[in-house]
């Protein structure tokens, strides 16, 4: 490796480098005691989160490899990152008022924020199995430490200890198939692992083993079932702003891994995934939506239903193909839009002695304030998949791709399923419009968490009428090398 | 020439109304701006109707706008003989509805206003969309209003009857979708229903979609058995609510079949048409029998619809130009005189609260002008001879003798059921001694009741005793249509 070569391999990788040297910085800034810090560490983070986002905007366009083939920044890892940068920002904005409330007012909040942002954005151009578990790994143990900030809530506590333990071990199960794959195929980076693995001939028992660890490990970190007991106890024990966090920023970074991994690296063993995925796929679409009818929590709630979308996704992933993978990360960036839009309206509801996460805290909302009550009556029903919202074109892409490749018949599951899955989206609309309100509502309402739900709403309706151009965005993105 | 985009404005004129709204003080400037868009609208759609072409069969007035070109998704709009009619109705429909909730509507108005404007863009979206994108863009985004203007603004049970309606009709559309996308990558991966009609399509893709379809149309129609949303539905919904289900919401599930099944699936069609048929003589006596039994206004005119839709198919799937005509003009006709009922049973609904039939008597001599009218509507939906609904009737049942006599037969009691429930709906409350005296809890129709009553009327007899101009209008739409369902079978 020449100077010539670091310089690059820095210069690709400079958005990662600002996130991660800033947050070490910050953490240092975060010991000096202050009132309202955390205004100031919101303002930091949100600048950083910027500086990172320039920096990729900047690099976007040509292919650039780094690192001696471990990392890249193509037009996939940007789409990914502008995902993952997008979904910081906005829980970025909606934290301060909420740490207030819980009275967990530190900066390392931030600091941990960031440095998951860092293993997301390693994730999404991770090349090499390696580097891919190191970016895992990274964003893992933050996210831990992040579920379990409310120090003096025994919920966080469990729910933090339950990600540890099961995280850890779905890591170790990701990293013994990696392992397996390395002993077999000699190399660790994917496209060569894709020559390697193409070969005719009969299979290795061993691949199919390693297929199956790695599969495992993965559907662990999107919360897939049947490995998704950790979503719901997660979700709910784990700060609101944080559970608005997981529900995107790291499924989103792990669908990168899961899509530059299996169509792309495993297709020689297509036949052994495919069938996996597409039965993983209809089941957590079928329990995330029959589970969430029945929830009284709200977070709960969309504890599965994060699990259904996660098999909506998964169906893009079987479907393969540009298309396939095309319809995953648009779907990916409307679903981030729409959950952070309704976790923003979760987050407002917090204050004082009052959780407001029971679902019937909802009742009377529209009567009171009509605007926001307008505004979460549109992220459920871009959750449901009701245009004109974008939800909708995001599941339409999906089904397109199913449907094009002749999956007609999971299709038909997957609308059914939806079909169910209206209800419980309906039933807070519903509670919001058509119920007499309990209690006077008194909204933690900040400027910040305005902004946050205005750019969420924005994004919900202005992808849903024009969704040309992000569509574009995606099927442009699709690393080179699929049909 | 710089084109004014007809349609486009027609849509969306109610869609800026609603977007006005919001920023209305007072109630009442409220009603008379969603008043003034409403008739604005309404003038547009008859100044359309006037301008319409009625010697081509080919689409007019269109527009077309890329709209996600990489899948082939167009904003494409146009109208011909056939869709142009139910512009036409709901934008009449449309302002009538505002009238009709001047008064039931205390609670709430602008938000009310809103969804109603919302609901009456997007219904006229549908009629006019020649993209099936769009198209089920527009059907799908319906139920939203829909779902609140039954589930905020309507009776005791509304809540329960907004799921039902909503959940139902998702279940449909969501297989439609499917179906659509099959239709589009065998099509040529092209949403535009003109290219679609003109692909030739295997048989069993074509039975495929045509059951996908048929689903997603039969709950909205409603046809029997999945018709159990409406009477809730219709019963829980405020007047206005009632008025475009029964007028517009209904005409979309025979408007798919027309615009969609016959031409696009012509030997699906022709191959589905009897159990389709059968369908629809049950609908109608069944339905029949189920109103005869009813003891609440609402339900008896909801159940009368089931009946009454049931011709509309049973001249569909006739599949002669006899079935065809007649059957768009009953869709015509029941838009009007179910409107109509509706909207009277809401009038007295407001003074009396109360839907129960046994509650009222001599209504005729408390309130003559009511009374008549009433009776006027009640015979216009009985098919009695000189108004609209005779004609659609009598032309549905000769298409459909034509193509079966069995199915006629049947058919033809339906006719006899509807005279029962609705005669003696009409003693039970016109007829008789008065329950109610002059007064607090009940008086005539007043001038704003009036105008919303007389040009429903007017339609009963125009169509009744000269229906030439509305089958001038379809006539080439329909021969066309049917040349497209016969050409292909072979």
């Amino acid at each position: 490796m020449n100077a010539d070569m670091i310089v690059a391999s820095i210069i690709a990788s400079l958005p990662e480098i600002i996130v991660i040297s800033c947050a070490c910085l910050l953490l240092l800034v975060s010991l000096i005691p202050a009132r309202g810090r955390m205004v100031l560490f919101s303002g930091i983070s949100l600048a950083v989160v910027a500086a990172a986002a320039i920096a990729t905007y900047v690099l976007a366009g040509p292919v650039r490899p780094a690192y001696g083939g471990m990392f890249v920044v193509d037009g996939f890892a940007v789409f990914f990152k502008a995902v993952v940068l997008m979904v910081t920002a906005l829980v970025i904005l909606i934290s301060p008022k909420y740490l207030e409330e819980e009275n967990i007012e530190r900066g390392e909040y931030f600091v941990l924020l960031l440095f998951a942002l860092a293993g997301m954005m390693i994730m999404t151009s991770a090349i090499d199995l390696v580097s891919i578990y190191l970016g895992l790994e990274l964003m893992a143990l933050s996210v831990y430490v992040l579920t379990g900030f409310v120090r003096h809530d025994s919920r966080s506590n469990e729910a933090a200890l339950k990600y540890v333990i099961l995280g850890a071990l779905s890591s170790a199960i990701f990293l013994y198939g990696v392992s397996l794959v390395y002993g077999l195929a000699g190399t660790t980076q994917l496209s060569e692992l894709a020559i390697t693995l193409n070969r005719d001939g009969p299979l290795d028992p061993l691949l199919i083993l390693a297929t199956v660890f790695m599969v495992t490990g993965l559907v662990f970190k999107v919360g897939a079932v049947p490995l998704h007991m950790w979503v719901p106890d997660v979700y709910e024990g784990a700060p609101t702003t944080i559970t608005a966090f997981i529900s995107v920023g790291p499924k989103a970074a792990a669908f990168a891994i899961i899509l530059r991994i299996f169509p792309d690296a495993l297709i020689g063993v297509a036949d052994i995934w495919g069938p996996v995925i597409a039965v993983i796929a209809v089941l957590t679409l079928t329990l995330g939506s029959f589970v969430a009818l029945v929830q009284t929590n709200i977070k709960r709630m969309l504890a599965y239903s994060s699990i259904a979308h996660v098999g909506f996704a998964l169906l893009g992933l079987v479907a393969g193909g540009h298309d396939g993978i095309a319809s995953v990360m648009l779907y990916f960036l409307i679903y981030a839009f729409m959950n952070l839009g309704i976790f923003g309206a979760i987050v407002m509801m917090r204050k004082g002695d009052f959780s407001g996460e029971n679902i019937e805290d909802y009742a009377g909302l529209a009567k009171s304030h009509p605007g926001l009550a307008l505004l979460t009556l549109i992220f459920l029903f871009s959750l449901a998949g009701i245009p004109p919202t974008a939800g909708f074109f995001a599941k339409f892409y999906i089904l397109t791709a199913l449907v094009a490749q002749g999956y007609v018949v999971l299709a038909v599951i997957a609308v059914l399923l939806s079909a169910v899955a209206a209800y419980f989206y309906l039933r807070i609309v519903m509670l919001m419009y058509m119920k007499e309100q309990a209690r006077s509502f008194d909204l933690a309402l900040t400027p910040s968490l305005r902004v946050a739900l205005a750019v969420a709403g924005l994004g919900t309706v202005g992808i849903g009428l024009l969704p040309a151009w992000f569509l574009d965005m995606a099927r442009g993105a699709v690393f080179p090398g699929i049909g | 020439m710089m084109k004014i985009p007809v349609l486009s404005l027609i849509i969306f004129l109610p869609a800026i109304g609603a977007a006005i709204l919001p920023f209305l003080r007072s109630d009442n400037k409220v009603r008379w701006v969603a008043l003034a868009f409403a008739v604005a609208d309404f003038l547009l759609a008859t100044w359309l109707l006037f301008n319409f072409d009625t010697t081509t069969y080919a689409m007019q007035f269109r527009e077309t706008v890329s709209w996600v070109p990489s899948l082939g998704i167009s904003y494409a709009l146009g109208v011909d003989g056939i869709s142009v009619l139910f512009v036409f109705l709901t934008a009449l429909l449309g302002w009538i509805c505002v009238l009709a909730s001047w008064r039931a509507i205390t609670r709430r108005v602008a938000q009310f206003m809103i969804s109603l404007l919302v609901m009456q863009a997007l219904m006229l979206g549908v009629f006019c969309a020649l993209d099936l994108f769009l198209f089920y863009f527009f059907w799908e985004a319906m139920l939203i209003p829909m779902y609140l203007i039954i589930g905020v603004w309507g009776g005791d049970n509304r809540v329960y009857a907004a799921f039902k309606f909503f959940l139902y009709t998702l279940v449909g559309s969501v297989l439609f979708l499917v179906g659509i996308l099959v239709l589009y990558f065998h099509g040529g991966e092209t949403f535009d229903i003109l290219v679609l009609m003109d692909g030739d399509y295997s048989f069993i893709v074509q039975a495929w979609v045509f059951l996908a379809f048929l689903v997603a149309f039969a709950v909205k129609v409603p046809m029997v058995p999945v018709h159990t949303w409406l009477p809730d539905a219709h019963v829980e919904a405020p007047t206005a609510g009632s008025i475009v289900l029964a007028g517009v919401l209904l005409k979309m599930g025979a408007y798919g079949f027309l615009r969609f099944s016959l031409p696009m699936l012509p030997e699906a069609s022709q191959y589905f048409a009897l159990p389709v048929l059968a369908l629809s003589v049950i609908a109608i006596v069944y339905g029949g029998f189920l109103a005869l039994a009813q003891d609440d206004l609402k339900k008896l005119v909801a159940y009368s619809s089931v009946s009454h839709m049931g011709f509309v198919t049973l001249g569909l799937f006739a599949l002669n130009s006899r079935g065809l005509e007649g059957s768009i003009l009953q869709m015509f006709n029941h838009g009007i005189t179910t409107g109509a009922l509706f909207l009277f049973v809401g009038l007295i609904y407001e003074r009396t609260h109360t839907r129960r039939i046994g509650d009222y008597g001599g209504l005729m001599k408390v309130a003559p002008v009511y009374g008549v009218l009433l009776a006027v509507f009640t015979l216009s939906s009985l098919a009695v001879p000189g108004t609209n609904a005779f004609i659609g009737e009598l032309l549905i049942l000769t298409g459909a003798f034509a193509t079966n006599m069995m199915i006629g037969a049947i058919a033809v009691t339906g006719a006899v059921l509807s005279a029962a429930y609705l005669l003696g709906m009409f003693r039970k409350v016109a007829l008789g001694p008065p329950v109610y005296e002059k007064g607090e809890a009940m008086w005539d129709m007043n001038g704003r009741e009036l105008v919303a009553a007389i040009p429903l009327a007017v339609f009963v007899f125009w169509v009744g005793f000269y229906p030439q101009p509305f089958l001038d209008v379809m006539h080439v739409s329909v021969e066309h249509l049917l040349e497209q369902v016969q050409g292909t079978y072979r």
